[in-house]
């Protein structure tokens, strides 16, 4: 228990979120609380199929209905050049279908009314003459030859091929496994899931016809993106576009992306002159903003008798849905699922990847993924624990055995990453001393005795966060570099302005901190300034874990910057040398005598005021900076779940979950903890119950609540949590990213310990009670397909 | 259309409402009280929770996205936006989940605190169970509700010690776990050499 702070809070440490202020009082201000004078109200007609012709489209009785102003088809987006847009991964996507729909819930038209009950009333009334089509589900038969080619929008597209990509010596690998003792090889699936934040996507947009101005409230993780994106779409000058990403009710990943929705409430605004707002509901979320995962891998791994690892091998079917929208770097297809080779050290490894199309909604990088890294994790973390399975080892022990030691680091994978820092070892102890491991075994041990189910999960992650080094990674040509803004007011209150926008992981507490840090000054007296294009340095926004390591290290800088001018300033108040000053973390002060001294707040009022500056000084207290950083950061944890297995029904109860965390220097540490509580929540969940499923025609079967299963209190364990500090050597303040560590690692402990418990090799997610019951009579589902 | 009288949060609303608006939309749409939001369309995630009087005047808990403002008619509302006291004070529940980290992207929170106060009135005294049953029609995405279930235990001790919306505490920060390091890596603690100096 901290005790109750005496004076203001300054620097790292758990200090309570200044955000939460507004936002228990219900103050907060999401999307859909923008209200603008004259506002209409938009709404979207979707696809019953997952693939047809359009052969008509009949707007007339909507448009005939009192309070409606407007339909819009993508018939009139082609006279305007908008009825495909850019993706972030250099395909395109139907705004509005055209030609063709190609997944249940695409959009098809727009309506825009008074209110947002007349809108979705005139939708049902427009009629759409279809043509249905058989549609590609299984993504494992979509490149048969006799598979319906769904983008023949496309030159040169004869298949539903869209990219091969591999990584790792292919030759090397392959002469690993000819040479290993023992070689075992598994079919994995990683299902298609969903962030499912609990705010939807929306957007108001007020396009001025006066001034030729576009304002965009949006639920936007990225506003600067989307607002070059607009310019270029849109073909509007981008000094006339302001993207305002207000409070955001948890992105995930789910709202990195530019989605018709939005493109639609800016074509409403400039057509009707009004402002526009649209905001989709549970059911259009789910079935048409971006998914996560559906990875199709088959996993290889080499070793010898006595479980030393030598190589893995991986071969991916990707499903990307009907169009290739996944955001990620330029040149990495796959993101970074290259990092399967995971915690350990390899003689060899090789993946490739091949992504399809089928007739779904697109997506794939989303939910807390880093750029494919859940989907890395999981692979090698389940092909570990098939491993231990086939040579009767303990987990925890095979793990120990095989991870990197610390003076390996910085470690080159056999892929090219570099893993910046860790003591891996030390975690995974921490972990088993936490969770009693020995203990566990035998309580286990005991159990079988009984007939009870009792399972023992162990996952250990090597995270790979904070995209990225400029010559490597860009997004749609945008260099994954980060802006940050910082001012000292007179009274030395400050104001710093960053590129990236939180959803609710604190940004506006912690990069306080970091300059109270720097600076000396109290938390409380800096304001954090986000979202708003028109307010905010250019930069990439806030996914894949990359706030605190590019963000943070750009805040950290540019106080330093302030730093360093404010030792010029003061030595001008002190009338010294500034080689003669010293900084004594919230003053310079003469060396040697500490009584001279000035306090940040004074050289500011200083630094403002008739004080004769040294040459070349300008005055005032403000820097900005740009970080492109020189390398991701490598977070890690070791997690252990205990599961408790109902032999009659396959019904899992998680009894306990341990997780270690490291992410080097933790900024506030109540906030990381929040971050850890959030993820493993999230491993539970897709571990056990949540599914995107389709059946044979590609209906959607979790297009709601009720059959997209979200953990409640009632699933959730209390979390028990540990943390070894192990810094980033190239971070300005030794932190690492953490946000997404949680949902990497999780998913995998819980389904080891589920397997562990019902003494199964494999079986995919979600191990819902069916799911655990058919593997406990060896009888493995296709968890994605309605169709066994 | 019908006319409807609402008292929300202490003030008497009449209004013409259409018999099939749900009581969320008047609230945020006719009234202005976005502080309760909507986060799915089947009643499952009780993001939209408020409190509302039943027939004998007992404020029960509702989602009001599956109650029409025409049932909501003489009766009483408090939300979210009504929950604070005199002087802008924090009710105990709304303290909690500051102090102990319960919430991190907000949305869920005006519901999840509505829910948290109804329990409290049925039950002074929850265990961590009941918290968690208590809770189980609120959905959360983001803390994963350990936290939630910390304030709510911390509110219940809280209104149990008679401290209402008085004299907010003095922030604690409590969101900790009982062993766990506490304060993070200190940047004295960080090797000097590991720290890039900025460019002059």
């Amino acid at each position: 228990m901290t005790t109750v702070e005496e004076r203001p809070h300054t620097g790292f440490g758990r200090t309570l979120r200044k955000e939460d202020v507004r936002l228990v009082r219900g103050k907060g201000n999401y999307v859909d609380d923008v209200r603008l004078p004259g506002m209409l109200h938009g709404a979207l007609l979707r696809s019953p199929y997952a693939h047809a012709r359009i052969l008509s489209i009949d707007t007339s009785a909507a448009e005939a209905m009192p309070k409606v102003l407007a339909v819009i088809t993508g018939e009139t987006l082609k006279g305007l050049g908008l009825a495909w847009m850019p993706t972030l991964s250099y395909d395109v996507q139907a705004v509005l279908a055209t030609d063709k729909v190609r997944y249940q819930g695409q959009e098809v038209a727009f309506v825009i009314a008074e209110d947002h009950y007349a809108a979705r009333d005139a939708v049902e009334l427009i009629e759409v003459d279809y043509e249905p089509l058989p549609a590609v589900i299984d993504a494992k038969k979509a490149l048969d030859p006799d598979s319906p080619v769904i983008r023949d929008d496309k030159e040169n597209q004869a298949d539903n091929h869209i990219f091969d990509w591999e990584a790792g010596d292919q030759a090397k690998t392959d002469e690993v496994f000819a040479n290993a003792e023992v070689v075992v090889a598994e079919d994995i699936l990683y299902p298609r899931v969903h962030p499912a934040p609990l705010e939807t996507c929306g957007s108001v947009a007020d396009m001025d016809p006066v001034t030729g101005k576009l304002t965009l409230y949006t639920t936007s993780q990225a506003p600067h993106a989307h607002r070059t994106v607009y310019a270029l779409v849109a073909g509007l000058p981008e000094h006339k576009i302001r993207v305002i990403a207000p409070d955001i009710g948890g992105g995930f990943g789910n709202k990195v992306g530019i989605y018709p929705g939005y493109v639609m409430s800016i074509v409403g605004s400039i057509v009707t002159g009004k402002p526009v707002k649209w905001v989709e509901d549970r059911s259009e979320h789910l079935m048409s903003t971006a998914f996560a995962r559906d990875y199709h891998m088959r996993g290889e791994i080499a070793a010898t008798k006595d479980g030393k690892i030598l190589g893995l091998r991986v071969k991916v079917i990707a499903d990307h849905g009907a169009f290739n929208a996944t955001a990620q770097p330029t040149k990495f297809p796959a993101g970074f699922f290259h990092v399967f080779t995971g915690s350990y050290d390899l003689q060899a490894a090789h993946c490739s990847v091949t992504g399809v199309y089928t007739n779904k909604a697109p997506g794939g990088v989303a939910y807390a993924c880093s750029f494919r890294i859940t989907e890395a994790v999981y692979l090698v973390e389940r092909m570990v624990d098939v491993l231990a399975y086939e040579l009767k080892a303990d987990p925890a022990e095979l793990r120990m055995k095989n991870l990197l030691q610390p003076e390996q680091f910085p470690y080159t994978t056999q892929t090219g990453w570099e893993y910046d820092s860790g003591d891996y070892p030390k975690a995974l102890q921490l972990a088993m001393d936490m969770a009693g491991y020995d203990e566990l075994r035998r309580e286990q041990a005991e159990k079988r005795e009984r007939g009870e189910l009792m399972g023992i999960g162990v996952a250990f992650f090597t995270e790979a966060v904070g995209a990225g080094p400029r010559k490597h990674m860009d997004i749609l040509g945008l260099g994954m570099a980060d802006g940050a803004e910082l001012r000292i007011h007179p009274t030395g209150k400050a104001v710093l302005r960053i590129s990236v926008k939180t959803q609710g992981q604190g940004h506006e507490t912690t990069f306080a901190q970091i300059v109270g840090n720097e600076l000396g000054l109290p938390t409380a007296d800096i304001e954090v300034v986000h979202g708003d294009t028109d307010q905010t340095p250019f930069g990439l926004g806030t996914y894949g874990s990359r706030s605190t390591p590019v963000s943070g290290a750009a805040t950290a800088l540019v106080a330093r910057k302030i730093r360093d001018k404010a030792k010029i300033i003061a030595s001008a108040m002190l009338e010294v040398s500034p080689d003669d000053l010293e900084w004594a973390g919230d003053r310079f002060h003469v060396k040697g005598d500490p009584e001279q001294a000035k306090t940040i707040q004074e050289i500011a009022m200083a630094a403002h005021s008739s004080l004769e500056l040294p040459e070349g000084i300008e005055g005032h207290l403000d820097a900005t900076t740009v970080y492109n950083p020189p390398n991701l950061t490598y977070p890690f944890g070791a997690y252990i779940c205990v599961v408790d297995v109902d032999p009659g029904t396959g019904g899992v109860k998680v009894r306990r979950f341990i997780a270690v965390d490291d992410c080097g220097v933790r900024i506030n540490p109540m906030i990381v903890e929040g971050q850890v509580h959030g993820g493993l929540a999230d491993g539970v969940g897709m571990a056990l119950m949540q599914v995107i499923a389709f059946d044979e025609e590609g209906n959607h079967l979790g297009a709601s609540f009720m059959d997209y299963l979200l953990p409640t209190s009632l699933e959730c364990p209390s979390w028990e949590l540990g943390a070894t500090y192990t810094p980033s050597p190239h971070h300005p303040i030794g932190a690492k990213g953490v946000g997404e560590s949680a949902t990497v690692g999780s998913p995998c402990a819980v389904v080891n310990a589920v397997l562990d418990a019902i003494k199964v090799r494999h079986a995919d997610m979600p191990l819902t009670p069916a799911a655990v019951w058919g593997a406990m009579q060896g009888r493995p589902i296709r968890t994605d397909l309605a169709i066994q | 259309m019908t006319r409807v009288s609402i008292k929300v949060d202490g003030v008497d609303y009449e209004d013409d409402v259409e018999p099939r608006t749900l009581l969320v939309h008047h609230l945020r749409e006719q009234l202005g009280k976005v502080g309760t939001v909507v986060g799915c369309d089947t009643s499952n995630c009780g993001a939209c929770t408020v409190l509302m009087s039943d027939a004998d005047g007992h404020q029960r808990s509702v989602k009001s996205c599956s109650v029409l403002a025409v049932q909501a008619n003489d009766r009483e509302i408090i939300t979210i936006e009504g929950l604070s006291g005199p002087d802008r004070t924090l009710h105990p529940v709304q303290r909690a989940f500051h102090q102990a980290h319960g919430l991190q992207c907000g949305f869920c929170t005006p519901g999840m605190i509505m829910a948290a106060v109804d329990l409290l009135e049925e039950n002074a005294d929850p265990s961590e169970e009941e918290i968690r049953e208590g809770l189980e029609g609120n959905l959360c995405r983001c803390t994963g509700y350990q936290n939630i279930v910390r304030a709510v235990r911390e509110a219940s001790a809280e209104i149990r010690a008679g401290h209402g919306t008085a004299e907010p505490a003095p922030p604690t920060p409590r969101a900790g776990e009982g062993e766990t390091p506490d304060s993070g890596l200190r940047r004295e603690d960080v090797p000097d050499e590991t720290i890039p100096q900025p460019v002059p």
